[in-house]
């Protein structure tokens, strides 16, 4: 089976974001950039996959700007096979909306006939948890999200899911897509030797055009701006004065 | 114009809180009618029907709507679709599992947790774990949106709209469900509670975590925990508060061992009233706190559930 990790480059889950003042969204230029949290945990769960003999080739693919391909050879140095850059923009402030990457997606899938496509649950940046579900879609296969464990057994994947009221487990037909969450695993760091392999694996540099899909936005943005400050706070001495000032503000 | 609106059900049971809010968000847009699916979901479409600014609900009771599988419960709204112009959720792990699914199938885009109405296109939703707050027009001829519930309050009770049964779409059999392993707790329900207490890392243990659960009781609050503290085992994931957790907003939040990373703070920095005990003082949770205590939990707490 052929597993596709879709990966997205984005502002390090470290960095304190800056709005910029025109409004037009946060300010991405010469700010630390890593792959989003989630996508580390895909590739790592795929890579699980290849070690314990259920996957045979990991492809990797990112959909954005040129530079995205550092993203790529930091998957190919963890673990992937190869890689597929979709350069769909030369802007780095512009976010590919995911209806377009899953459109774009689709037709990767569609080439490279994956038995699993394993995406990170949302990406840091936009938070907007959708790509997944849309690949999904289009394709007419099933899906899993929030996935913390994933079993496949011949045609069918088990897969616990984080959900509100605590874990539900479901049976999904394969081919599928499953979104991961936060405890699914542990990502490896790439060793050094690792790093230097990666530089030689195959990645094909493609553009939004060669797959035909139009990826101009269908949400307009009209302004960014920083969330409203809280007021700061006080601090209290001594556990009698914190229960004197709640009941104070009638809190307790 | 019209919205459809997918009522929150688990085990046949509304979840008034999240639909109620999700409801007042729906409001301003236009006739709200009511989704409610499930393989048991009358008694949950009776209950939606009292929510005020309801005119109509919908009940749609399969066994393959039951635990609301995305491929069916989608294919069940865009069988719905040609008649509304937003099709709307509450923000719920469930919404975010289908609404998604059901964007791409009517080819718009999904506006995920809006948290905010400014008119029936646009809508302000955080991003970058709440550092940022954009306002989005959707050019799309429907809208799919999911309300942030943490962000609006509840509609009252007191409607009375009507109820008509209708038959789910076709199955597309693609999932089945296994199991659910749901706690079940006397507390107040994490994202409706008035009250939060939330232990962190520097609780140290599951046996420890108790004395988060005790304070909480004594406050009559619903217990959160950081990202750490789940993924140490401390406790369950469904306690998570944060980024790619829960969203609270209740008047007061107690932050104990908690040291305040940025994607905490996204799921609880709307809170009236934070309070927060950490030992090192330096800690970033002390910027949002209206009451800081620098101590050790394992004296503050005990005292502070003492002198409650
Ligand atoms: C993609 C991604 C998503 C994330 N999503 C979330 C999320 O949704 N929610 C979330 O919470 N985090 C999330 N995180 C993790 C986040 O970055 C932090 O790592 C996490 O919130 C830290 O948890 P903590 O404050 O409990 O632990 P720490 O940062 O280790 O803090 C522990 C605190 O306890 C204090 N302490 C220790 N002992 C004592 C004592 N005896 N008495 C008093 N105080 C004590 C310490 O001073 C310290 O401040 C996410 C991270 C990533 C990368």
């Amino acid at each position: 089976m052929k597993v596709l990790v879709p990966v997205k480059r984005v502002i390090d889950y470290n960095v304190k974001v800056r709005v910029k003042a025109d409004g037009t969204g946060v300010d991405l230029a010469n700010v630390k950039m890593s792959m989003n949290p989630f996508d580390e945990i895909a590739v790592e769960q795929a890579i699980r996959l290849k070690e314990a003999g259920q996957a045979e080739e990991i492809v990797a693919v990112s959909i954005g700007v040129k530079q995205a391909q550092e993203t790529l050879r930091t998957a190919l140095a963890m673990g992937a096979d190869r890689a597929i850059l979709v350069v769909a923009s030369d802007d780095v402030h512009k976010d590919i909306e995911p209806l377009a990457v899953a459109k774009i997606l689709k037709a990767i899938v569609d080439e490279e006939q994956p038995g699993l496509v394993l995406c990170g649950k949302q990406a840091i940046d936009n938070d907007m948890n959708a790509t997944g579900q849309m690949l999904s879609a289009l394709m007419g296969w099933s899906q899993a999200t929030f996935a913390s464990e994933i079993a496949i057994e011949g045609d069918k994947a088990k897969v616990t899911r984080e959900v509100d009221g605590g874990l539900q487990t479901i049976e999904v037909t394969m081919p599928t897509v499953v979104t991961v969450d936060l405890r699914l695993n542990e990502p490896r760091y790439a060793s050094l030797p690792n790093i230097m392999k990666a530089k030689k694996k195959p990645l094909d540099e493609k553009t939004a055009e060669d797959y035909g899909v139009d990826v101009s936005n269908r949400l307009e943005i009209v302004k960014t701006v920083e969330p409203a400050e809280r007021a700061a706070g006080i601090k209290v001495g001594s556990v009698d004065e914190l229960v004197a000032k709640l009941k104070e503000v009638g809190a307790v | 114009m019209a919205v459809l609106l997918i009522a929150e059900i688990s085990d046949g049971e509304l979840s008034m809180d999240a639909t109620a809010k999700a409801v007042a968000a729906a409001k301003a847009l236009g006739d709200v009618t009511v989704l409610a699916a499930g393989s048991s979901a009358a008694a949950a479409g009776e209950a939606a029907s009292k929510i005020d600014g309801v005119s109509k609900v919908l009940v749609a009771e399969d066994p393959m709507l039951g635990h609301r599988l995305a491929e069916a419960t989608a294919a069940l709204i865009v069988s719905l679709a040609g008649d509304y112009e937003h099709i709307v959720a509450p923000a719920t792990t469930d919404a975010k599992n289908v609404m998604p699914r059901v964007a791409a199938l009517l080819d718009v885009m999904v506006i995920s947790d809006a948290s905010g109405v400014v008119d029936a296109d646009t809508f302000e939703r955080p991003i970058y774990a709440g550092n940022a707050v954009q306002t989005v027009k959707s050019n799309d001829a429907k809208k799919v949106i999911t309300f942030r519930t943490s962000t609006f309050d509840a509609a009252g009770e007191g409607g009375s709209a009507s109820v008509e049964t209708i038959s789910a779409a076709e199955n597309p059999g693609l999932s089945t469900w296994v199991e659910d392993k749901v706690a079940e707790s006397d507390r107040p329900e994490l994202t409706s509670a008035g009250v939060v207490v939330s232990g962190g890392r520097g609780v140290g243990s599951e046996e420890d975590f108790a004395l988060i659960e005790k304070l909480a009781d004594k406050l009559g609050a619903a217990v959160g925990a950081s990202r750490a503290a789940v993924d140490s085992g401390y406790a369950p994931n469904d306690w998570q508060v944060g980024q790619t957790g829960k969203v609270v907003a209740p008047d007061l939040y107690v932050a104990v061992g908690i040291s305040g990373a940025i994607q905490h703070l996204a799921g609880m920095k709307d809170s009236k009233i934070i309070v927060a005990i950490n030992k090192d003082e330096e800690s970033p949770i002390f910027q949002v706190a209206d009451y800081g205590l620098v101590a050790d939990l394992f004296d503050a707490v005990p005292e502070l559930i003492e002198k409650l």
